[in-house]
């Protein structure tokens, strides 16, 4: 492994270690090169960290065969040097975790045509450009039913960071999964316009609480909301990681991102000469998104969250499954059908009975 | 409304503004010896990661926060060495600080990623805390609240009424003529920088042990660079610091205020909100000024003594 850190080294230390890395590639010469770019730090205990979780599973599974790298804290803009050095150092395989590398990512991959490439959460592809994301909409399904359940006033704070598809469609779900269990649910949505600022967090969480939730969700990436609520004696739910020791007396369960299935797959087929550019968007079903422990909940409560994640997980339920009507009373999906994929994907509206306008 | 969430929405506000407080009563005293330190983000960063170590191994806040602030000055140090010693520019030298210091806690602190720790406890003063409405908000805090306080006020008085205070306003404004009076430029200078350092360090260390109690890199987002302008805004006067600071983590809470309670105006704009109160009250305040500012004659400027 090469650790390589952008955020730790100035930016020409950093191509200086790249170059390092590949006089190192001598002795591994018959070995794969993969690399990983983040946008965030690997030790953010969100995201990026569960990445590189990934990245280490793929690193045991096939460390014979392959030799992984990381680059840690890349900003999306100027992020196609990066990438097309990367191409150039002799990696095979280069992986990109977020939705602004999409197009760096696109001009560099028609460079290196030989280099395969996988962009997460983008739309975009070329015949070495695949695309992977995971259904996260779906643990924020069973975290609705268990904050439906669990809730004493019906009132439910929700910390979003920006209104993209993939926030709006998990506060969707999420209310879909609370009305399951409680029709009369209400929905207090605070968006931060941040991943990431612990202070600005916290701070939503106490003005939540102070507004009379008792139970917090969040779509923003550190745990300082869940530490709020531990100090508070209320309830929360950890986002990307499984962040129960940050509050282990408040959490109710985490949705974990895990792609440590998917990196495997991928670096395998390139290893057996079968790599396509294709499109991968899973769930429970393909093992991307997985529940923490359920924890600080009455045993009935426990038993519906196992049975919806094991629904969810064999395809006999789906979140968006109809009849879902939209807030402004417009039909989303008839009864026996589905919102359409593509339209999860590109999500800009909530469903009936959130209480607040979607910015635009 | 109810007193008790009054109480809390207050609270909320006094605990925001603190990290800014502290950072910006230091950086002022620093401004007012000529010293423009761009590197507060940096120096906060490293008072955080310190400050989270130190309390971890010890078990102690105080000493958490005592490390914050020997980081801070180590920092600060660094800085004065550059712009003192070497009479390097003090734009690039703060800025290169802030960098060094994202990087350095970043490196510092991976192995402390994800460890957490109790906040800082609150520390109920006998009879005051037990007023009725204020007793709980004013008076039922962690140290750090009383220590910005007991800061600014030790600030104020020590620009306007020591001696001390004095030489340090005449080496920021005019370098020259306090040398020719035989006082020490880059002495006064260091210290002044050393105490940026230390506000600093200490305020990181808040962020890390009573704000939100973990590390995580770059978690102060952006807040050194807010007192920053803090001090700007207070046109170099310590008490207007206070107000400042507290006016922008009002309308930082009050935003978040309105959009849980359902108030259809886009999140986006009410995000910017801090920034453009910050802003209006700039400009209302210079509308009123009639009269020359206090800005430091000679900030920014280095200095370097004939012999």
């Amino acid at each position: 492994m090469t650790k390589i850190s952008r955020r730790n080294v100035l930016t020409g230390a950093a191509s200086l270690g790249l170059g390092m890395a590949t006089t190192g590639r001598a002795s591994a010469a018959t070995k794969l090169k993969a690399a990983f770019v983040y946008v965030g730090p690997v030790g953010d205990f969100g995201y990026s960290y569960q990445h590189d979780q990934g990245r280490l599973e793929l690193q045991k599974a096939l460390g014979d065969k392959v030799e992984t790298s990381f680059l840690e804290s890349v900003p999306e803009a100027g992020s196609e040097q990066t990438f097309a050095q990367l191409a150039r150092s002799g990696h095979d395989l280069i992986f990109g975790t977020s939705f602004g590398y999409m197009d760096p990512m696109v001009k560099v991959s028609k460079q290196y045509p030989k280099v395969k490439f996988e962009h997460a959460t983008g739309y975009k592809r070329t015949p070495n450009l695949s695309t992977y994301s995971a259904k996260f909409h779906e643990g924020r399904y069973v975290i609705g039913q268990i904050a439906g359940k669990m809730t004493k006033n019906n009132t439910i704070g929700y910390i979003a960071a920006f209104p993209i598809p993939e926030v709006v469609s998990g506060i969707n779900a999420f209310m879909l999964g609370a009305q399951s269990v409680n029709p009369g649910i209400k929905l207090k949505i605070i968006w931060a316009n941040v991943w990431f600022d612990p202070g600005k967090e916290a701070d939503a969480a106490k003005v939540l609480l102070s507004q009379g939730c008792d139970i917090i969700c969040q779509h923003t990436d550190s745990a300082a909301p869940l530490q709020v609520v531990e100090k508070a004696g209320k309830h929360g739910f950890g986002q990307s990681s499984d962040m129960a020791r940050f509050a282990p007396k408040a959490i109710l369960t985490s949705i974990v991102d895990h792609w440590g299935g998917y990196y495997i797959k991928r670096t395998q087929a390139v290893l057996d000469g079968t790599w396509k550019s294709t499109d991968t968007w899973g769930g429970m079903d393909l093992d991307m998104v997985r529940m923490a422990p359920f924890t600080n909940m009455p045993d009935d409560v426990k038993a519906m969250a196992v049975a919806t994640s094991a629904a969810i997980k064999a395809d006999k339920l789906n979140p968006f499954h109809g009849p879902i009507t939209k807030q402004d009373g417009t039909i989303a999906a008839k009864a026996g059908e589905a919102v359409a994929d593509k339209d999860i994907l590109s999500m800009n509206w909530y469903v009936k009975g959130i209480d607040d306008k979607l910015p635009s | 409304m109810s007193s008790v969430f009054f109480q809390a929405v207050a609270a909320t506000i006094i605990a925001s503004s603190i990290p800014l407080i502290l950072a910006a009563i230091g950086e002022l005293v620093a401004e007012r010896s000529g010293m423009l330190n761009l590197g507060v983000e940096g120096m906060m960063l490293m008072g955080a990661v310190c400050g989270f170590i130190g309390a971890y191994f010890s078990s102690s806040t105080l000493v958490g926060a005592l490390c914050g602030v020997a980081a801070g000055l180590a920092m600060a140090s660094l800085y004065g060495l550059l712009t003192i010693g070497f009479a390097v520019n003090q734009v690039a030298a703060g800025l290169a600080l802030t960098i060094f210091g994202q990087g350095l806690s970043g490196l510092i602190g991976a192995h402390y990623v994800g460890l957490k720790r109790d906040g800082a406890p609150h520390l109920h003063l006998p009879w005051l805390s037990g007023l009725p409405y204020v007793g709980h908000m004013l008076f039922g805090e962690d140290g750090f609240v009383y220590a910005a306080l007991a800061l600014v006020a030790g600030v104020a008085w020590f620009l306007r009424y020591s001696r001390a205070g004095l030489n340090l306003r005449a080496v920021g404004d005019n370098p020259a003529s306090a040398h020719a009076l035989g006082m020490s430029v880059g002495g006064t200078r260091l210290m002044a920088v050393l105490f940026g350092g230390a506000c600093a360090g200490l305020s990181g260390a808040y962020l890390t042990l009573a704000y939100t109690p973990f590390w995580s890199p770059g978690l102060s987002a952006g807040r050194g660079w807010i007192a920053l302008a803090l001090v700007v805004f207070a046109s170099w006067k310590p008490w207007r610091v206070v107000l400042g600071a507290l006016l922008f983590g009002g309308a930082t809470i009050l935003q978040l205020q309105a959009q849980a309670l359902g108030i259809r105006l886009p999140s986006q704009m009410l995000s910017a909100l801090p920034y453009v109160v910050t802003i209006l009250a700039l400009i209302l305040l210079n509308l009123r000024r009639y009269r020359g500012s206090l800005t430091p004659a000679a900030l920014g400027l280095p200095f370097v003594a004939d012999t």
